[in-house]
């Protein structure tokens, strides 16, 4: 008896097992890529669906039609290129926010009480649970003009006329440090907590002091927990489209935002899955950075 | 080892769950408050709790949604049941590659390639196929089910890899048949991861606005594309009010469930003492 | 190899007293919240001997090296180091370095980093550190692994390479935890030896924490015996074997047969003492000099030292009849377990010198006896 084998009782019945999932995530999450991809060199059409079949029959020939031309729109235009810098530099920037507050936060549960863990961990993921959107739509709240903290500088004599913060960059970058900060603690926790306090017993036995033991031993085994938090915040940040929407102004250009007017505004269906392909092909390395990391972890 | 030391990293903890509560407790105060401009306070009132009630078109999304997230979640943990036993049981098939790809990239795969990626496939499969006929619940079913199996999958088989796999084996060995090991030996050993699974699920699906807002059909608003079309011209009392029975219910659950979790904890700990002393 | 560390250990009694106190371990004790884990201990380890801490699990053991280490703090009590207090030192500015049970190298070091490390916290200049490195790997033999990270090694190599990581820095005092405990038992022979061998090459003064007598007795030249955090005996491990100070000791090393006795005569030279289990009385060759009230004393008697035979011994003292109980073939010797008249069930130890000799089976009426001097008394 070496492994549990379901052909024992179903002929096939292994193939079974596997065919259900597979065939749904092939169905519903791998031939939509292939469908934006088709979709993303056809034309622009006034219709429904607003674009060209890439097959036709003319004259009993199969026609074949391709154009690159929405590349070309993409590449030409610095809007669209701006747009994914910007995408980039926020997305990068707040990781790095994130981690500077989220690996203390990780650090600080891991070597808690072991019957304090749970709950300090609970603490942090409940708000996650709560919805997103009313999460992000309580900063609206607090940065306007007419919000709480204006308001409240103004009644200490601090300032006399509100400050702009909501509408800016500024509280874009609030808004997503805040919506993927359990994001970042969590995998960092499952890796802080599994490390071996002999090897700081160690360090400390032969000499290093506890900031030393830290950047030594603790930083360099907890990059694994970095990569995948950092990961985790990152790649959807880049397409993030409900933060800048509610919190960004007109200076907060992201793709997430700009995808979502060319499809639902202009009904530029090409152009905006030229847009979804080309971050894909953006976001390639950092997820199979994130899939490598998924399985050293935990071994899928 | 020495306590009641000042530490920098606990300290930054407190102040990250101050930054992570304070807002929320500011949506729960301000939802109390009367006066229609939301930031000026006027008092205590639960009128805009009357109010959202009243709110017919919000009540009918909130039906909705329920109803999605209990359907999505539940076809998700079957589905993530089976993918888990496929990715820790089936070490090697033609193909394995490509099914661990897919069930991670979900995970991190921004809103706004799934959405518009799985509503081109349904107008695809509209116009060659003629279903689904209408985009709607559905469609919205299909696409929450979909990235909710990535989540469902990564709970399960971390609790399915943690698994003694001789369980399975002394069942089988003591007659039961692989179908029967399963239901009577695994099922129940997983069953918490399962239970996480669908929470997590339905939690998910409740929260979706951006895929839902691709993949949705004439008539088929969720409580999240609802709460957003009004939430994007400026800070409403009625969704402050909202928003505190949202963070009331959630914690409700939570407290519970933490609540049990610690008694049974405490129980585990008293009864290894007793063994331990016996 | 076993010759050499006997060799040595004689060596060490010879010189025994002119050896000076190097740690002293003074009235320590330690509790974790409400839980005594060590109480009261008193303790000296002399420059360069090999000192083991014996006991079972829970005895304490591990809290006192530990707090030798640094990594908890006594309750009461002081801990010098060559005169000085170190009680409350931090482990990182203490002169004494650990070998883990767990051996703690750092995964994502390589032999050579992990060997370094203890080095460059004391800022030690690159030439300088680069060879006690070179000298460490050649002295465990890993010179060909230097740049091999930990989960590349095997077992032995990882316990060579976490030994020298702990004489790197050249400690006063190396402490050793469970030095075997993560090897199975064929390696574990091996580099008893092996370790001994190392520390006697370099001279170290050298605690070590284990629950296996076999190898405490093989390693140290002194054993402590650790009972419910209190120490039971301090001795070499003849004296530990031969003259045990309470049952607990003469259970807890090897075998034992233990008699309840009544005294019937004590004298200068000699004394008798009576027990319902024996045929005979027991005729000792010494008094209990120490005048005691109390009457009832434990004779504890080893199976190697009880004989048996099939006739009848001579002598009215020191002997029983008895039928063969059990049998054990061991190869090297056979365990005979005798049921005596009033049912208790004595151990002996045959050795086997002859291939296959005429020996008494099963149910066979057999004499156990044994010589004046061969037994222990112990106020029970």
């Amino acid at each position: 008896m070496k492994k549990l084998d379901l052909t024992r009782i179903l002929p096939g019945g292994r193939r079974w097992v596997i065919a259900g999932p597979y065939l749904w995530l092939l169905v519903f999450f791998f031939m939509p890529f292939v469908m934006v991809a088709k979709i993303s060199v056809s034309e622009t059409f006034l219709g429904i669906p607003p674009y060209t079949a890439m097959f036709e029959w003319l004259d009993q020939t199969l026609n074949i039609r391709m154009t690159f031309s929405n590349y070309a729109w993409l590449l030409s235009d610095d809007l669209y290129i701006r747009a994914y810098w910007n995408s980039i530099k926020i997305a990068f920037n707040a990781t790095v926010f994130c981690l500077l507050l989220g690996y203390p936060m990780a650090y600080a549960i891991a070597k808690a009480p072991s019957h304090l863990q749970t709950t300090w961990l609970l603490l942090v993921l409940l708000p996650s649970w709560t919805s997103f959107l009313i999460r992000v739509y309580a900063w609206m709240g607090l940065l306007g003009n007419n919000g709480v903290f204006n308001n409240f500088m103004i009644w200490i004599g601090l300032i006399d006329s509100p400050i702009q913060m909501l509408n800016t960059n500024f509280a874009v970058y609030i808004g997503v440090v805040y919506s993927y900060l359990p994001f970042m603690v969590l995998p960092l926790y499952a890796n802080l907590v599994k490390h071996d306090n002999a090897l700081l017993e160690a360090a400390s036995d032969l000499g290093a002091r506890k900031v030393t033991s830290f950047f030594r031993i603790t930083l360099p085994l907890s990059v694994n927990g970095i990569i995948a938090g950092s990961m985790l915040v990152f790649i959807p940040v880049v397409g993030e489209y409900v933060i800048p929407e509610l919190l960004g102004g007109a200076e907060t250009l992201m793709i997430g935002k700009v995808l979502w007017q060319e499809f639902f505004n202009n009904r530029d269906w090409p152009v905006a899955s030229a847009l979804a392909v080309l971050m894909i092909l953006l976001l390639i390395i950092p997820i199979m950075l994130f899939h490598r990391y998924q399985n050293k972890e935990s071994g899928l | 080892m020495r306590s009641g030391r000042f530490s920098l990293s606990v300290t930054i903890f407190w102040l990250g769950i101050f930054f992570l509560y304070g807002p929320m407790l500011m949506l729960i105060i301000y939802s109390f408050n009367a006066s229609r401009m939301v930031q000026v306070w006027a008092g205590w009132s639960t009128r805009w709790y009357g109010e959202l009630f009243q709110d017919q078109q919000l009540m009918g999304a909130v039906g909705r949604s329920l109803q999605i997230a209990f359907y999505s979640a539940s076809t998700a943990v079957v589905i993530g049941m089976l993918a888990s036993i496929v990715m820790i049981r089936f070490t090697r098939f033609r193909g394995r590659t490509l099914f661990s790809g897919m069930i991670t990239a979900p995970l991190v795969m921004p809103d706004v390639i799934i959405g518009i990626s799985m509503l081109l496939l349904f107008v695809a499969m509209a116009q060659s196929l003629g279903w689904p006929a209408q985009r709607g619940m559905l469609t919205i079913w299909i696409a929450h089910t979909t990235f909710c199996v990535a989540y469902s999958t990564v709970v399960i088989s971390s609790r399915l890899r943690e698994m003694d796999q001789s369980l399975e084996e002394a069942a089988l060995d003591l007659g039961a048949t692989p179908i029967k090991a399963f239901f009577l030996v695994t099922l129940p050993v997983i069953s918490p991861a399962i239970i996480s699974a669908w929470l997590l699920s339905f939690t998910l699906s409740l929260d979706d606005v951006v895929i839902a807002s691709f993949v949705t059909g004439p008539g088929a608003t969720t409580l999240p594309i609802e709460v957003f079309s009004q939430v994007k011209l400026g800070v409403t009392p009625k969704i402050n009010a909202l928003a505190t029975i949202i963070i009331g219910v959630v914690s409700i659950v939570a407290f519970s469930s933490w609540l049990l979790f610690r008694k049974i904890d405490q129980h585990n700990r008293a009864a290894a003492r007793m063994a331990a002393q016996g | 190899m076993a010759l050499a560390a006997g060799a040595r250990r004689q060596q060490h009694e010879a010189s025994a007293e002119a050896k000076k106190t190097l740690l002293s371990i003074e009235k320590v004790t330690k509790y974790f919240d409400e839980d005594l884990a060590v109480d009261n201990v008193t303790l000296e380890v002399r420059q360069g001997e090999i000192f083991a801490l014996l006991g079972a699990s829970g005895s304490g053991k591990s809290t006192l090296l530990r707090m030798m280490a640094g990594f908890e703090n006594p309750t009461e009590g002081r801990i010098l180091l060559e005169g000085e207090d170190i009680t409350h030192q931090p482990p990182y500015q203490r002169q004494i370095n650990m070998m883990f049970q767990s051996y703690a190298l750092f995964p994502h070091m390589t032999v050579e980093q992990n060997l370094a490390f203890g080095l460059k916290q004391e800022k030690l200049s690159k030439d300088v550190i680069i060879d006690r490195v070179q000298r460490m790997l050649k002295l465990v033999h890993m010179e060909k692994y230097a740049r091999r990270k930990p989960h590349q090694l095997s077992g032995g190599q990882k316990q060579r390479v976490a030994l020298a990581r702990s004489l790197a820095k050249q400690p006063k005092l190396l402490l050793l935890d469970e030095p075997m405990g993560a090897l199975d038992k064929k390696l574990r022979t091996e580099m008893q030896l092996e370790v001994v061998d190392i520390l006697e090459n370099v001279g170290v003064t050298c605690v070590m924490v284990t629950h296996d007598q076999e190898e405490a007795m093989t390693m140290a030249d002194r054993i402590a015996i650790m009972d419910q955090g209190f120490i039971q005996q301090v001795g070499s491990p003849v004296d530990i074997y031969e003259s045990p100070n309470s049952r607990m000791v003469a259970e807890f090393i090897g075998s034992v047969n233990l008699f309840d006795g009544q005294i019937i005569d004590d004298q200068e030279d000699h004394m008798t003492l009576h027990t319902d289990d024996l045929d005979a009385d027991i005729y000792i060759g010494h008094g209990v000099t120490s005048g005691v009230d109390e009457r009832s004393m434990l004779f504890a008697l080893r199976p190697e030292k009880t004989l048996m035979t099939r006739e009848k011994p001579d002598g009215d003292y020191n002997w029983s009849s008895g039928i063969v109980h059990d049998i054990a073939y061991l190869g090297g010797h056979t365990v005979y377990y005798v049921r005596l008249p009033q049912g208790k069930i004595v151990q002996c130890f045959l050795a086997n010198v002859e291939r296959r000799a005429d020996r008494p089976t099963w149910d066979d009426p057999v004499y156990v006896h044994w010589a004046s001097d061969s037994g222990v008394v112990l106020r029970s």
